[in-house]
């Protein structure tokens, strides 16, 4: 059968959209010799074209959803979610690097390719059903982000933060490959939903089946930069370029999670037993190593790569509460998590000025003095983050610990809600310095918001408010899609 | 219908204009706007909301839209009256609108003039919405909202590291109580499938104690934090580095209400859970004489009124406490009344003494700023329970229940009384009474800031016996029938407030020295005291040390060690060959991480291989 094996239209419409963007991606690189000097933005531009079509790709796909390609994928509601949620990712990421790159002189097409190909990794990541092909995503989305961290060759931060990415990242992705090599050996299937019916039968042996779950948390853990693999995160989001670090803190992590929600609440469910323990060690680990560390940090990109340690840890929550409840408020705080910090990181580009010689703290002072506009959009984000009612981020929160009180992890919701109150310290220091000191030389000599990274400030600003007050809609997507096919 | 969302929505109105606009507007129009907003708030309250439900009888619910849908559990934007609601809304939108005007005077030289109103009416937004709540959530949008405003205030003359010092402590200590609150919330979704109240309250008597009981405890811990009571209290006291009107608006008459105004909103949760309401009991007790020791030493006259407001605080939880409900709204209004004059008056005497704030520079203001004394008597008469006065009802109200419950306590009230007399009256004669002692010469405030003064001082005086407001809620908390000892006990506490008035008269006007002898004399004591027992110091050895050491010295050296610098474990500076790339790899960085992970795993990998075993 496979021999003659004809794709047929719903196999081409359920991967659509990665289609698009890696033929955006190729043709770049292909009209790059013939373009650069000319027209400058032109790529940025293409990329944006090819972030709506591909979007419009999977929403037609959800019209149609099912098992694709010899049920190597699959196109449901979940899938949509994370593929629709990762392309928007995309598109302020374009956004938010128009005048970044302008400023660093370091426009080119391969920018542009490498973030068009980690989104394509990052979709099929989120409509995969087959262990080898969220591996094969996976590496797609991670291999981008590791050149990505270290684009602009000339300065030794990026290249630190890539070669640290890089190193880490294959030494975690080997333990997740051996993961799958063992679920193989153990079901003699790499198929999601095979998997859950030969664990849920008898006679499976558990101590087999929980190393392989270990594997693949350990595999998982770090690349959603839970605690104890954590340590790569703030080192990378402070190396990397700015726009890169506002992608890498989220599309690679909402796909990451996608995945995590995925292998654990269909393949993995029926041993959920031996495997809560861990994720509820881990969860807690990393929200307080993400919320303690982050208190005396001095610079902002490192401070929100700790904070986004401490997001992973309340994410990994709703993955504890291994319930459709949980799921659901996951998917939720994926989305909120993935504007405030776009948005949080969108001033930090903002600021950062030539080489990135300011975001450290300080160097945000006085800027509700200096730029009215930017210091209350910024203050959106931190309310969000802190969890404040009205934004997105608060029904985040209340959802996940919520999802814990209902399957009893009464402990891990005290200390997850307590830790959040820890937070509200840090992210309170942005506010102190933005509206209560003088402005200081980096606020003075701050150039006025271009149309670019007003798009990337003031559309997830607009979302937080719309998740926070209007959550409806995506809620009850993410609540219909989170039974995950069962 | 009412269009009950206008109550909240012109305040917010007005927020917009003064926030974005405000930069441009001249002062004239700032006025119209903050003050404007918050009249025809009220206005609407009293002419239209108020007359036409029979003042919260035929209660009203509206529902706007809904905010969560989520299988069978639904919450919606939904706003409800009763008769508890509707006296929230005149003591909020009334007594809000005065302090308004009064700002307008009072506020006039500061900078960032449309900021602060802005903020103002932001907060009268939160305030409403809190009060308008017809479900937890909602409640719980207003009661984060007045907290982020309070921070906004208190921190409003940033200039001062002291007043951004103080927000932050208020912020932070709030996030205390709002975990509390959060909890309570939680439990109340799973033990009863809804945040409305109306469903709540329904089922609430028939669930298990254990669980009503930790549900009353935690939003007490929430109480505690709004309301500034043992232990959380310390943040009340400091937040006074925010403008005064502030200080009367926010942290006297509204907000810091709200945790009485929750637990009496919950009332059926509590009465059903008797351990919970000793605790109230006995922490508003415990706050009551705590913060009035505290009071008697303090000399910025700010700070006098400060601790008496987390003192007049404790009162109203030891009514909530003792299940007299009313009594303690009936106290959370007079104090209102008496206490938003004591701050607005306070403010006056600032400004009469070109915002001296030391009592001890003060003196013989009497002659300077007859008006100001007028009404600061007529308030500190009514703090002290004077015969007739709001204060002396509602305070009765609570004494009386609290013998009921418990005769000890109203001893200790009694003693409270006594206190609150003594060093409210003390201010007052060492800002009155004798030579003027300060710089400059003392003069009257304009009558913008007067006027409001003065209505406020009708209601401190009539007040009590306007607004009987057990009477108004007999529906909601039935009436307590009268006991034998009841005139006795009145005539007790008046004794006491009028020993302690007399006593202060002694101490501050007839014999001046003796205060300092009696200071002399208890030496150590006094100290303490007067340093507030420390607390604070206590605090951040205990707490606040702690953690800020230990996420840098413990966290930092395990976790953060790792930086980039570039320079030091980064790519070498010239050459980038691979010998460079291996350096980097040898520099310990990165295999001290790989080291880190490979540890996590192993210890994963055993723990899981032993719960598949062990299963």
């Amino acid at each position: 059968m496979l021999a003659n094996f004809t794709p047929t239209a719903s196999d081409i419409l359920r991967f659509l959209p990665e289609t698009i963007l890696i033929a955006a991606g190729t043709l770049m690189m292909v009209l790059d010799p013939f373009l650069t000097a000319s027209k400058p933005k032109f790529f940025g531009h293409l990329s944006i074209v090819a972030f709506l079509a591909a979007m419009f790709a999977a929403v037609a796909a959800n019209g149609d959803p099912g098992f694709a390609y010899s049920n190597l994928l699959i196109v449901d509601g979940f899938a949509t979610y994370f593929r629709i949620l990762c392309i928007t990712i995309g598109i302020f990421a374009v956004f938010s690097s128009y005048h970044y790159l302008d400023r660093e002189k370091a426009e080119t097409s391969e920018y542009h390719a490498l973030i068009l190909f980690a989104v394509s990794g990052q979709c099929l990541m989120a409509a995969a059903n087959d262990l080898i092909m969220i591996f094969i995503g996976l590496e797609i989305s991670s291999i981008a982000s590791y050149v990505l961290a270290g684009y602009l060759r000339h300065d030794k931060r990026n290249n630190e933060a890539a070669l640290k990415y890089f190193l880490l990242g294959s030494f975690a992705t080997g333990f997740l490959l051996y993961g799958v090599a063992l679920v193989y050996g153990i079901t003699g299937s790499t198929k999601l939903n095979e998997i859950h019916k030969i664990m849920a039968a008898p006679g499976i042996s558990l101590v087999m089946a929980s190393v392989a779950a270990a594997l693949m948390i350990i595999g998982l853990g770090f690349k959603v930069s839970g605690a104890p693999f954590q340590m790569w995160a703030p080192d990378v989001y402070q190396g990397a370029p700015a726009p890169v670090s506002a992608f890498l803190a989220t599309a690679p992590k909402a796909a990451a999670f996608a995945i995590f929600l995925r292998i654990f609440m269909t393949a993995f469910q029926p041993i959920a037993s031996s495997w809560e323990p861990i994720l509820w060690m881990m969860a807690l680990l990393s929200m307080t190593i993400g919320n303690f560390a982050a208190l005396t940090q001095k610079n902002v990109k490192r401070m929100l790569g700790y904070s986004s340690i401490a997001h992973a840890g309340y994410l990994l929550v709703a993955l504890t509460s291994r319930s459709e409840i949980g799921v659901t408020a996951a998917m939720f705080y994926l989305a909120a998590y993935a504007l405030m910090n776009i948005g949080a990181f969108a001033v930090v580009i903002h600021m950062a000025g030539k080489g990135e010689t300011n975001v450290q703290i300080d160097d945000m002072a006085g800027l509700a003095k200096k730029q009215p506009f930017t210091a209350a959009v910024l203050t959106v984000f931190v309310l969000s983050l802190i969890g404040v009612p009205l934004t997105g981020g608060f029904f985040g929160k209340f959802y996940i610990f919520r999802a814990a009180l209902e399957s009893n992890l009464v402990w891990l919701a005290v200390l997850g809600l307590l830790n959040s109150a820890v937070a509200a310290y840090y992210y309170l220091r942005l506010l102190v310095v933005m509206y209560m000191h003088e402005p200081s030389e980096a606020t003075e000599a701050l150039e006025p918001l271009t149309p670019g990274l007003r798009v990337a400030l003031v559309l997830p600003a607009i979302g937080t408010f719309i998740l926070g007050i209007l959550p409806g809609f995506v809620l009850n997507f993410a609540r219909d899609a989170a039974s995950l096919g069962k | 219908m009412f269009k009950l969302w206008l109550i909240p929505l012109l305040p917010f109105l007005g927020f917009l204009i003064n926030g974005i606009l405000g930069k441009k507007l001249p002062k004239l129009a700032i006025n119209a706007v903050a003050i404007g907003s918050v009249l025809a708030s009220f206005l609407w309250v009293a002419l239209v909301v108020g007359p036409s439900s029979d003042w919260g009888a035929h209660k009203l619910h509206a529902h706007y839209f809904t905010w969560i849908a989520s299988g069978n559990f639904h919450v919606g934007w939904d706003f409800a009256v009763d008769k508890l609601t509707m006296i929230m809304l005149m003591i909020v939108t009334g007594i809000g609108s005065l302090i308004h005007i009064y700002a307008t005077g009072y506020m006039d030289h500061e900078g960032g003039y449309y900021r602060f109103f802005a903020y103002l009416n932001l907060f009268m937004f939160f305030m409403l919405n809190l009060v308008l709540a017809a479900n937890y959530l909602i409640l719980f949008v207003g009661w984060e909202g007045v907290g982020l405003c309070s921070y906004l205030l208190i921190g409003f003359y940033f200039h001062k590291k002291s007043a951004t010092t103080a927000g932050n402590k208020a912020f932070i200590v709030n996030r205390v109580g709002d975990f509390g609150f959060a909890l309570a919330m939680f439990l109340i979704v799973i033990s009863f499938g809804s945040l409305d109240f109306s469903k709540v309250f329904a089922k609430a008597p028939g669930a298990p104690v254990e669980t009503l009981t930790a549900i009353a405890l935690l939003m007490l811990v929430g109480a505690a934090g709004k309301s500034a009571q043992i232990p959380l209290y310390v943040w009340l006291p400091d937040a006074m580095e925010g403008p005064t009107p502030v200080s009367a608006l926010i942290h006297a008459a509204t907000m810091v209400t709200a945790g009485v105004y929750m637990c009496s909103r919950s009332a059926v949760i509590f009465l059903h859970a008797p351990i919970a309401m000793e605790t109230v009991a006995m922490i508003g007790l415990a706050t009551a004489v705590f913060a009035a020791t505290i009071g008697i030493t303090q000399n910025d006259i700010k700070k006098v009124f400060a601790y008496s407001t987390v003192s007049q605080l404790g009162y109203m939880f030891l009514g909530v406490g003792v299940g007299a409900f009313s009594a303690g709204i009936w106290h959370l209004m007079t104090h209102a009344f008496f206490k938003a004059l004591l701050f607005l008056g306070a403010g006056s005497v600032i400004h009469a003494c070109h915002g001296e704030q030391d009592m001890r520079q003060m003196g013989g203001l009497k002659k300077y700023a007859p008006w100001t004394c007028i009404v600061l008597a007529c308030a500190s008469l009514a703090i002290a329970g004077f015969p007739g006065t709001s204060g002396f009802f509602s305070k009765d109200a609570i004494l009386t229940a609290a013998f009921e419950h418990a005769p000890w306590m109203f001893w200790v009230g009694v003693v409270t009384a006594g206190m609150t007399a003594f060093y409210v009256w003390r201010a007052f004669w060492m800002t009155f009474w004798g030579e003027y002692r300060g710089h400059g010469k003392p003069h009257e405030s304009p009558m913008v800031m007067l006027a409001p003064l003065m209505v406020l001082a009708v209601l401190s005086l009539a007040g009590g016996f306007l607004f009987n407001v057990p009477e108004i809620l007999k529906d909601m908390f039935p009436l307590k029938e009268e006991i034998p000892e009841e005139h006795m006990l009145m005539g007790i506490s008046v004794a006491a407030g009028l020993i302690g008035i007399a006593l202060s008269w002694y101490m501050y006007v007839v014999n001046q020295e003796l205060p300092g002898k009696i200071a002399n004399a208890l030496g150590p004591i006094y100290r303490l005291v007067d340093d507030k027992y420390r607390v604070d110091e206590a605090y951040d050895a205990a707490i606040v040390e702690p953690l800020i050491e230990g996420s840098s010295a413990v966290l930092w050296k395990a976790v953060d060690a790792g930086t980039i610098d570039g320079a030091v474990n980064g790519v070498g500076s010239q050459a980038r060959g691979i010998g460079q790339i291996l350096k980097l790899i040898q520099s310990g960085n990165i295999r001290s991480y790989a080291t880190w992970i490979l540890a996590g795993s192993v210890v994963i990998i055993v723990l899981m291989g032993l719960a598949g075993g062990a299963h």
